[in-house]
């Protein structure tokens, strides 16, 4: 039934809707029920000021009425019909169908999109763990002793006379193979259970300091008084269960330390007042007369009722991360090297230029954040040793007055990055090619 | 009827199974158990039939039966194929090598009577 047709199966809908009897909605626009009623079984093709006049009282856009369900939807739904054999789908009526139940319609489309998308998801995880070396050979091994028992057993029980010595080899052989087995399951069990939680798990020491920091809020009351010292850090440490291992308390009271050094520099009053004047860590490092980095520090420092949003991450010259308060919706990398892209790297190639970048890490929610990254040195040159720097770089949101600088598009670790035909690619994505 | 069939398999209980209920149908049951030098084995044997697993030691299952297929002498060697993948992809790598019969772990021993009997044709 070609589209046009369709027009008064339309306006029959829309009347329906808008609870106007027939005669009713003949009345208003000036023409006889039998007429209209004609109109809406599709007997008469109408256009013009009828139709024009039709749409007025419908409440509805004239285009509406005579064009109907958008293409794209009449050709989803056409592959959605497709992609089931067995089932008689009426495809010749897809363009009532799309216009009467437009609801309905849109669902069925969107739905077959989503199948399709997953169709694809689960495809690429069958792929992936059929490849897994770990997998495919704990895998190996269970099948091994199960073909060997199921062997094995079926000739002690189906061998007539088996004689004494044959008996009791296979008799060892089924222990030896099942004892195998056992030990096979239960590190395929070990695996996937570990796959599973291995986000969730607290492994290295810097794991631990990073959940002893988040718990607290990145923000220590007891460190941000007057006359702190060695004894307030030992009793935040002894205190935090987190630190489980005698590395993690050492990188805590690393982190303490220059919590409270900073602290001592820039004291919470002054600075939350200046902060609550203009928070600009530009503005802020002239007020007080300081390098951004420390700036940068304090404010991660403030609880999330002062500053809000704010994320910080600190590297060294390897480009390890040794510190993250985390931004919402901008992944900091846990056990992978980051993006080489980000502006907290490009500093330490030029350490006395401060880089102020817009940022959107492909992947997830695409946010855009802006970044504030700055140097700092922590030894000084010898004639023996280079100057050892950190790099500091600023999480904040995007701020809402508009920016002329570019927005960089950034991942977070090669592997989970789906960005296509990047520069700074060291390693393929595990996403860019299956999703 | 001497049918001299030549396991190719690194498991042992495997291996000891299987020549186990070959030898009791009347099979005279010879095994290797590593992948690099069964070529050689096959050649010293001459087997009626080859059982050969595809994960051995040193060598694929897949290269030891393209090197059968490709010699002359052997070359038409009923070879039973053992693997403890069912996939679809080992399959196709199997009989484009030109397998005999393909069977997956684990089997039923029966089937395996079946198939070797089937496969000299006696």
């Amino acid at each position: 039934m070609p589209e046009s047709s369709m027009i008064g199966t339309r306006i029959r809908e829309r009347r329906v809707m808008n609870g106007i009897r027939q005669s009713e909605l003949a009345n208003m626009v000036g023409i006889s029920p039998s007429y209209l009623n004609l109109i809406e079984h599709n007997r008469r093709r109408i256009a013009g000021k009828t139709l024009i006049k039709l749409a007025e009282v419908l409440e509805v856009e004239p285009s509406a009425l005579s064009e109907g369900a958008e293409v794209t939807l009449i050709a989803a739904l056409r592959e959605a019909a497709g992609s089931q054999n067995g089932i008689r789908v009426e495809t010749e009526r897809v363009q009532e169908f799309a216009g009467r139940f437009s609801g309905w319609a849109n669902l069925l489309a969107r739905l077959h999109a989503r199948v399709e998308g997953l169709e694809r998801t689960v495809e690429t995880l069958t792929d992936r763990l059929a490849h897994d070396p770990h997998l495919a050979a704990s895998l190996h091994e269970v099948i091994s002793s199960v073909t060997a028992i199921r062997s094995t057993s079926s000739i002690l029980v189906e061998t007539e006379a088996l004689e004494p010595e044959w008996q009791a080899r296979f008799h060892r052989n089924i222990d030896e193979d099942s004892r195998r087995l056992a030990e096979g399951a239960e590190a395929l069990v070990r695996y996937l259970e570990g796959a599973a939680s291995s986000e969730a798990d607290i492994k290295s020491p810097q794991d631990e300091l990073q959940a002893f920091l988040a718990r607290s809020g990145f923000h220590f009351p007891t460190l941000e008084e007057d006359r702190t010292g060695a004894f307030e850090i030992t009793a935040i440490i002894d205190a935090a269960t987190e630190l489980g291992t005698e590395a993690a308390r050492r990188l805590a009271r690393d982190t303490l330390k220059q919590y409270r050094a900073d602290a001592r520099v820039l004291p919470i009053g002054p600075f939350l007042s200046e902060v609550r004047r203009d928070p600009s860590p530009e503005r802020l490092a002239r007020v007080f007369c300081c390098g951004l980095p420390l700036i940068f520090r304090r404010l991660a420092a403030l609880p999330d009722s002062e500053v809000g949003l704010i994320g910080l991450v600190v590297c060294d010259m390897s480009g390890a991360l040794i510190f993250r308060r985390p931004f919402p919706g901008f992944v900091m990398p846990r056990d992978a090297a980051a993006c080489a892209l980000w502006p907290l790297f490009q500093v330490l190639g030029q350490p006395h230029a401060p880089v102020r970048a817009l940022l959107r890490q492909a992947g997830r929610g695409q946010e855009t954040v802006l970044a504030l990254a700055a140097t700092e040195q922590t030894a000084p040159a010898t004639f023996d040793q280079p100057a050892l720097l950190r790099a500091h770089m600023l999480i904040l949101p995007e701020p809402k007055a508009r920016m002329e600088d570019p927005v960089r598009d950034v991942g977070a670790s090669c592997r989970i990055c789906p960005l296509r035909d990047c520069r700074a690619r060291r390693e393929p994505s595990i996403v860019a090619d299956g999703f | 009827m001497d049918r001299k069939v030549l396991l190719i398999e690194d498991e042992p209980n495997i291996i000891e199974a299987i020549s186990f209920i070959l030898s009791r149908d009347g099979w005279e049951v010879k095994t290797h158990s590593n992948g690099h030098d069964a070529m050689d084995a096959v050649r010293a044997r001459r087997p009626d039939l080859v059982i050969l697993d595809v994960m051995l030691p040193g060598k694929s299952g897949f290269d030891i039966l393209q090197e059968i297929r490709a010699d002359a002498d052997l070359g038409a060697t009923p070879v039973l194929m053992l693997t403890a993948r069912g996939q679809i992809k080992d399959r196709e790598l199997a009989e484009k090598s030109g397998v005999s019969r393909y069977m997956t772990k684990p089997f039923a021993n029966a089937d395996v009577l079946e198939a070797v009997r089937s496969m000299v044709g006696s």
